[in-house]
């Protein structure tokens, strides 16, 4: 009998079907809607026969521009995830007011906003920006892939899997209900003895990995393959933001998996970490996880600072102004984002000289920020504007990104901190320039590169309305954020007294509806494109008339991205070919390196996925299982010595052809 | 920047496209510059463990301190074991710079002896700490000991691991190109944790037994 109920233990651990939520009727609707949508995609793509493309084509392939497409998907994915969470927060708060309690009870409410931070952060704004990056990096240098093909198929899968770990708390289980960056002693095993936060725990570790393995691979790809006469002050500033982002991803992930690390063994073997008795230091957590997470933010908003340089000065017809400052402004962002993480709980008690310092150290970050804004102020000062859609983000985002940063230097400041912590006022901040900053950076990215990726421009008049409905929406929903916050108001509540308040959460709400008209918009603007895409075919390569590499090949790029490697003699690169007559070849090509596809990514990302779940529930047979064949895989993909192949000069012949061909049609 | 590029282009004589192009292939070698990446990230991973020592390693909650636990002569012995296998790789990465398959796997054996001997000494010491009561969760001191010096044994753990999967690989295809590649990266892995070790040897057993 006892062996009955140990073997039970072994395999299933905590797992049993009072995880599965049959009494929440909100996610037993959901888990059933999602079931329907995956048969039915199951269903579709086995009718078309596409899983052996998928799998040959997609999952497997070690390309670059591919991972990146990938990347941008889940992103979009998630981000549908992560807003429905945020659409449920402003329903709530609107009308949970006196003796209504509103549609959810505090155990979800609390799930949903920390769902909600984890997936915006890590599965929304990561993949959107590591896939841009991923898809444009090696474009912009002139390299044929990143330094580590492999590596970078594995990184994307780790975070897939992170993601898929997150969803899977939806129906199995639970999430942490402890906010965003689970604090302890909250996280603890006493405070939260389920499964929650080891979904958030196991599911961070994971994804993790895949991120500081794709750093690692974009630095070395920078530093080493770029196409020659490409030295440091020649390199498009995305690029270099990318650089400077990816060595903020080396430097602070690191410090993620160690806090994260500790925090699991606090939890599984009783040690005392961040536990009140024995000997540990909870404010050390607090210390750590904000050590890597202010940089954090630099890792997502720097890349959106590239973009938007890359648009300013192709959209004004412009190089770009001051582009040796602009390096040095994201250098010095760069460093300073290890100087400042105290900021984050000035109320800590580390008294007045530390929290000076820190705050000092903040505020000075807005001066190469402020420098960046002017950068691109005047490089659209005498230029020919033309107000495509990358351009309207990106206008749209100088002027809400000026006032988020405003108000993060008002948080800067230590007294005037003490007041707004954890109030509504820096909500409101964070969302301002997160939204302002990184998510209006990445729909520039994306309806900038669209057409290089696929071949046709986006659909310019939906791309307008989810433009217009965003930034209005925007407005709507976190200006009230800033007044309640002024009014004393703190986050993460699921229920209000103070009727006097109602007004503004009701104007929040409608904002997010305008949000959710532009997420609309955004999904409408890809089928329409998608339909039309014969009319907005771009057969040039370079539709919008840009200046960097990546437009000097054609759209979509050929697998081995140049067909001769790229000399470079200007920082705009392209633009400096254009106007010296520059031709392309059109004979002489040769056969073509290439590395080889593999599923070896998949399948360790696959078997740590199962493991950490393993790790979740308790399930130490999963665990022991997954582990032995995860080490097994990875020996015996050691053991493949065969990984590249040659595109053969026939085809490159071709491949050229037709892009002449082309190129000809449409003079 | 513009004024030179204008200028090349003048004194440009022929075919102004083919200055925009080269014929053959640019080196893509960042697997070496990879790995140090790797390995400062893993330097990170040690820093926060090392930071976590500093700050809670005199946190006894009434229980044994290092002056009363630690074995100094075993520890001593350990890292004599680890900083000998130091050397060994040193003499097959030697061997290996002579093209001697034999000789290169004898080292790469003796160093990988040399450290399961010291993950041996080094779980005979945490058992013998758990005997007697001072296992991880007994204060944070222990805790962050514990925490510090188990991950970098299992670094060792996985480094054997890598060793082993090498020495078939090598005896498999002799020291090619990416034999020698991958034995390189092992190599700073292993010198990497020999470092590491020091800084535990110092800050956490020679500091520990200090009054």
């Amino acid at each position: 009998m006892l062996d009955q109920i140990d073997l039970t233990k072994l395999i299933f651990g905590r797992l049993s079907w009072d995880a599965i939520p049959f009494h929440e009727p909100i996610l037993l609707f959901t888990f059933i809607g999602v079931l329907i949508g995956g048969v039915a995609v199951v269903g579709a793509l086995t009718y078309f026969r596409v899983w052996g493309t998928l799998w040959r084509n997609w999952f497997t392939s070690i390309d670059h521009k591919k991972i990146g497409i990938m990347y941008v998907i889940l992103g979009i994915v998630m981000l549908l995830r992560g807003f429905a969470d945020a659409l449920m927060m402003r329903a709530q708060q609107a009308i949970a007011f006196g003796d209504n309690a509103g549609f959810l009870p505090p155990h979800h409410y609390d799930q949903v906003f920390t769902a909600h931070g984890v997936i915006m952060i890590f599965f929304v704004a990561m993949p959107l920006v590591t896939g841009l990056m991923n898809y444009v990096v090696p474009l912009q240098i002139g390299a044929r892939d990143v330094a580590f093909p492999f590596l970078n198929n594995f990184s994307f899968w780790m975070t897939t899997f992170g993601a898929a770990l997150v969803m899977a708390s939806l129906f199995v289980g639970e999430f942490a209900r402890t906010g965003w960056l689970a604090y302890p002693p909250l996280s603890g095993i006493m405070g939260s003895p389920d499964v929650g936060v080891d979904y958030y725990i196991w599911a961070l570790q994971i994804a993790g990995v895949g991120t500081l393995l794709s750093g690692i691979n974009l630095i070395a790809t920078i530093i080493k393959m770029r196409a020659p006469g490409m030295n440091m002050m020649k390199m498009p500033v995305f690029t270099w933001t990318a650089l400077c982002t990816n060595v903020l991803i080396v430097a602070a992930f690191p410090i993620l998996t160690a806090v994260l690390g500790m925090l699991s063994l606090d939890r599984l073997f009783g040690t005392n970490f961040f536990t009140n008795d024995l000997g540990g230091n909870a404010m050390m957590y607090v210390n750590l996880i904000w050590i890597w997470g202010h940089p954090e933010v630099y890792i997502l908003i720097l890349p959106a600072f590239g973009i938007y340089s890359e648009i300013v000065s192709t959209f004004s017809g412009k190089r770009l102004f001051g582009y040796t400052s602009m390096v040095y402004a994201t250098v010095v962002i760069t460093i300073l984002s290890y100087l400042v993480w105290l900021h984050h709980f000035f109320t800590m008690g580390s008294g007045a000289s530390v929290n000076s310092f820190f705050g000092i150290t903040t505020m000075i970050i807005s001066i190469p920020t402020g420098a960046k804004i002017f950068n691109w102020l005047f490089t659209m000062y005498r230029g020919r504007i033309r107000f495509e859609v990358p351009m309207l983000w990106t206008i749209g985002f100088m002027i809400t990104f000026v006032i988020g940063g405003m108000t993060g230097v008002l948080l800067a400041v230590p007294p005037a901190d003490f007041v707004l912590h954890n109030s509504l006022f820096l909500i409101a901040h964070f969302h301002n320039v997160i939204i302002g900053g990184v998510v209006f950076g990445m729909f520039a990215g994306i309806n900038f590169w669209f057409p290089k990726a696929f071949g046709y421009k986006l659909d310019d008049f939906w791309g307008r309305c989810s433009f217009w409905f965003w930034t209005i929406g925007f407005y709507f929903a976190f200006m009230p954020l800033y007044v309640l916050g002024l009014m004393g108001v703190t986050r993460r509540l699921n229920h209000f007294e103070d009727p006097s308040l109602q007004i503004w959460f009701i104007i929040a709400a409608f904002g997010a509806g305008l949000i959710a008209l532009g997420i609309g918009s955004f999904i409408i603007q890809l089928v329409v494109s998608y339909l039309r895409r014969e009319s907005l075919r771009d057969t040039t390569g370079d539709p919008w008339g840009a200046r960097t590499l990546e437009w000097s090949t054609s759209s979509p790029p050929p697998e081995y991205n140049f067909a001769f490697t790229p000399r470079v003699h200007d920082n705009d690169a392209w633009a400096d070919m254009k106007a010296n007559g520059y031709e392309r070849p059109k004979d002489g090509f040769v056969a073509i390196h290439m590395p080889k596809n593999t599923a070896a990514g998949f399948i360790i990302a696959a078997l740590s996925a199962a493991m950490g779940f393993g790790l979740i529930w308790h399930m130490w047979l999963l665990v022991g299982a997954g582990f032995i064949a995860m080490m097994a895989t990875i020996i015996t993909h050691t053991f493949n010595y065969k990984r590249d192949y040659y595109i053969p000069a026939d085809e490159v012949v071709r491949v050229e052809a037709n892009r002449t061909r082309l190129l000809d049609s449409h003079v | 920047m513009s004024e030179i590029s204008n200028t090349s282009t003048a004194t440009m004589s022929t075919a102004p496209s083919s200055r925009y192009y080269v014929k053959e292939h640019h080196p893509e070698n960042g697997t070496l510059l990879g790995f140090w990446m790797y390995l400062m990230s893993d330097c990170l991973i040690f820093a926060c463990l090392f930071a976590t020592y500093a700050v809670l390693g005199r946190n006894y909650a009434g229980g044994p301190t290092g002056a009363e636990l630690f074995d100094l002569p075993l520890v001593a012995i350990n890292t004599s074991l680890l900083l000998l296998s130091s050397i060994t790789y040193g003499f097959a990465m030697l061997a290996m710079q002579k093209k001697q398959v034999q000789t290169t796997l004898v080292w790469l054996a003796i160093t990988g002896l040399l450290g399961a001997g010291f993950i041996y000494l080094e779980l005979y010491e945490f058992m013998h700490l758990i005997h007697e009561g001072a296992g991880p969760q007994r204060s944070g001191f222990l805790t962050s000991f514990f925490a510090l010096v188990a991950t970098h044994g299992l670094h060792v753990t996985f480094g054997i691991v890598w060793l082993i999967t090498l020495m078939f690989q090598v005896g498999k295809h002799g020291l090619t190109h990416e034999n020698s590649r991958r034995l390189m990266c092992l190599s700073m892995f292993w010198h990497f944790l020999d470092v590491v070790w020091i800084g535990v040897f110092t800050f956490v057993y020679l500091m520990g037994v200090l009054p």
